[in-house]
């Protein structure tokens, strides 16, 4: 008996998600692939340079928002039904916002891809971040905005499943899987509550011509207020995976359940309060709200710092389970033939790289030197683009499985896979950050210009070029291996009753040594409330006493 | 609630850590004058040529007995006006103060290899204050996307020695 068997609804749900999320991983991961061959000048045979600016919009969209939302609903469905016991309450609910998040998701992308048709009016190259004046297509907007409501639907789905399960279990503790997928949640609602007011209240109605002049920093601010939450919405997923999965992949048990509780408190109150560390070098705001994100910003280190230490502590418990013996002659007893554990330990070495360029990007006054330069999305193909995406692939090789009932075919192809991803980002990103610090801008289709040379300071540019688009290239092949395993596993596995071990033991130290205290959601997520409206209250009001869409701006195609 | 001794080390030796990164913020602020770019002023995008940035380019201004620069600076799709057609020229050694504006969207200015990096957006004023200590010319980069040419838009610095600035290039 495995997932499918005991939960077929909920697995049928998590499996449709799933199809979405690869399926935007495929587009989203191509586009990519192109970008790197047409800003380093290997190859700019696919589109023109206009053309570039709607990849870019669909690579960050489709990557950023949609695979990540969906592969995040199809995990919360499975580790929520199986640590409840329970199906979805409601499936014509639960398949409700399945289908508005797609409908939406088809939406924006029509419009995106609509920047591909000559003079066609449908258009939305505004990238995920889509600061107006630059306009895009209603379509665009709408779109989005109905993701976001369909995320909010499924968020509430999984606190519905909770609040039957405790009228059963007056006295049970949050059962770990659940706890950490409400309290991403509730991170989720705090943050996107900026995103819902930027949309809905300002950029649907202007879009549709209702209002014609926008305010640019105001909804460049609310975007930020959801901006960074949204990528701990990404990357508290991973920590799940690798708080819950991972230390039973490694051969051993979760280190402290209290702990993992504390982590996930920490990145509810603090993720939101740090957005203004996007703005640093924005006109308009002040010095001093500039400096309280910092220091919120910093103070996030402490909880991925946990992890850290949870993560490999697990990791050698489980080593030394397996025989593993010496300080560090351990780590050769992990098991790194295993595609799922591998893509995750790779993940996480990649996350420590990408947490030490983070450490600089925080820093308020060394940031201007890399503020919007290609160290930054060198920076965030780390974090979401590998520490999240290897490990929502590596994961998927464990669970698909668990979903459809079936075994992982190709599995050699399956390990090389992570190994791949490793090597491809390794050569990409270490080139896009020491790019950013000669001052090499991101977003850019030809970021070579008439009147002056880079000077870069380690390398020479056509090298880091090259190493960009060699690691773009062995990406893309590691991708289009995840995805081919995954589709013949999917449809062509060999049919079985437990086709992955899916049992996952207590933690060493257990949910009994846990103070009740953290399992008080009221408490945290006011805390998390208070700690936003001292970051935002004062600022947001200073931005609409003046008017809400004053000092207007007139709208721009884009 | 139960703490491994090793881990109560980590977390001890992780906050001394957030202190140490502080701390260096700080200092830069302090010690070393790295500030960044605060709330200086709001313009209305639409109506600039009413105001100093009508008539974009480098002022010289007297303050404590000093002489000092003022650069002017609007970034449309795709220039900086000044910067892109003609150079910025600006003598070494001397305090510049850039205002920075935007009637259209977001751009960025950046002078590349530098820390000189801004947004610049509609409605409001990018203000920050330099001193280039020696000759040469820098570029400048849009770094925020701004539309479908954005990749075209760069300037340039021309920071001269003293002796060969030419104020006649200077707007009142």
């Amino acid at each position: 008996m495995t997932f499918l068997h005991k939960y077929p609804k909920a697995a049928k749900v998590a499996k449709a998600n799933f199809i979405v999320a690869f399926i935007a991983l495929a587009i989203g991961g191509f586009f990519g692939f192109v970008q790197a061959l047409h800003r380093t000048d290997v190859f700019r045979g696919f589109f023109n340079s206009g053309e570039y600016y709607t990849l870019l919009t669909g690579h960050g969209v489709l990557l950023a928002l949609i695979f990540t939302t969906f592969f995040i609903a199809g995990l919360f469905v499975w580790g929520v039904t199986r640590s409840l016991d329970r199906e979805p309450e409601n499936m014509a609910y639960t398949w409700s916002w399945f289908w508005l998040m797609t409908i939406g998701t088809v939406m924006a992308t029509v419009a995106i891809l609509g920047g591909l048709v000559p003079d066609s009016s449908i258009r939305a190259a505004v990238l995920y971040t889509f600061y107006p004046p630059l306009q895009a297509h209603p379509l665009f907007y709408i779109g989005l905005a109905l993701v976001l409501v369909g995320s909010w639907m499924a968020g509430a789905d999984w606190f519905w499943s909770y609040n039957k399960w405790r009228d059963n279990h007056p006295n049970d503790r949050i059962p770990i899987l659940t706890f950490m997928a409400l309290f991403t949640m509730m991170m989720w609602y705090v943050c996107t509550i900026g995103l819902a007011l930027e949309v809905v209240g300002l950029l649907i109605p202007w879009s549709l011509g209702w209002v014609t002049e926008i305010e640019p920093l105001l909804p460049r601010t609310l975007f930020w207020f959801f901006g960074h939450a949204v990528v701990y919405f990404w990357l508290l997923p991973a920590y799940y995976v690798w708080y819950a999965i991972l230390p039973k992949l490694s051969g051993g048990r979760l280190f402290s359940d209290s702990m993992t509780r504390i982590v996930f408190i920490i990145f509810l109150i603090l993720s939101t309060p740090v957005g203004y560390h996007h703005q640093y070098a924005d006109p308009g705001i002040s010095v001093g709200f500039k400096f309280y994100a910092m220091a919120t910003t910093m103070l996030l280190l402490l909880p991925s710092l946990m992890t850290l230490f949870t993560v490999v502590a697990s990791m050698e418990h489980g080593a030394r389970q397996r025989g593993g013996k010496g300080y560090l002659k351990w780590i050769g007893k992990l098991p790194w033939d295993s595609p799922a554990f591998v893509g995750c330990a790779l993940a996480g070495i990649m996350f420590a790289a990408g947490g030490f360029s983070g450490m600089i990007n925080a820093g308020m006054n060394i940031n201007l030197i890399i503020h919007n330069t290609i160290w930054v999305p060198g920076h965030f193909h780390l974090t979401v683009g590998t520490a999240v995406a290897l490990t929502f692939m590596a994961i998927s090789y464990w669970l698909i499985p668990q979903l459809t009932g079936r075994k992982l075919k190709f599995k050699t192809l399956a390990l090389i896979q992570p190994y791949t991803w490793f090597l491809g980002m390794t050569l990409m990103s270490n080139a896009m950050h020491r790019a950013g610090l000669a001052g090499v801008p991101r977003r850019t289709a030809e970021p070579q210009y008439s009147g002056f040379e880079f000077e870069p300071i380690f390398g020479t540019m056509a090298e880091m070029d090259w190493q960009i688009a060699i690691g773009g290239t062995i990406l893309t092949i590691s991708l289009t291996l995840f995805l081919w395993v995954i589709t013949a596993s999917w449809m062509g596995g060999e049919k079985s009753d437990m086709p992955v071990d899916d049992y996952i033991p207590e933690p060493l130290s257990g949910v009994e040594h846990t103070p009740a205290i953290l399992d008080n959601m009221k408490l945290w997520l006011a805390l998390a409330i208070i700690l936003v409206l001292l970051a935002y209250s004062f600022p947001l009001w200073e931005m609409v006493a003046d008017g809400i869409f004053e000092p207007g701006a007139l709208p721009r195609p884009s | 609630m139960h703490i491994h001794k090793f881990e109560q080390f980590w977390i001890k030796l992780s906050y001394v850590l957030i202190a140490f990164f502080i701390a260096t913020v700080v200092y830069g602020f302090v010690a070393m004058d790295l500030k960044v770019i605060g709330d200086h002023a709001t313009i209305d995008p639409q109506n600039l040529q009413d105001t100093p940035f009508g008539n974009p380019g480098v002022r010289e201004i007297t303050k404590n007995g000093e002489t000092e620069y003022e650069v002017y600076v609007q970034t449309v799709q795709f220039s900086f006006v000044p910067g892109t057609a003609q150079p910025i020229e600006i003598p070494a050694n001397h305090r510049v103060t850039f205002y920075i504006t935007s009637p259209d969207v977001l751009h960025g200015f950046d002078v590349a290899g530098t820390n000189l990096n801004t947004m610049t957006i509609p409605g409001q004023i990018s203000k920050f204050t330099t001193i280039f200590p020696e000759a040469r010319e820098y570029g400048i980069v849009c770094n925020e996307y701004c539309g479908p040419a954005h990749h075209m838009m760069e300037g340039k610095i021309n920071v001269v020695p003293e002796s060969e600035f030419d104020k006649s290039n200077l707007v009142e």
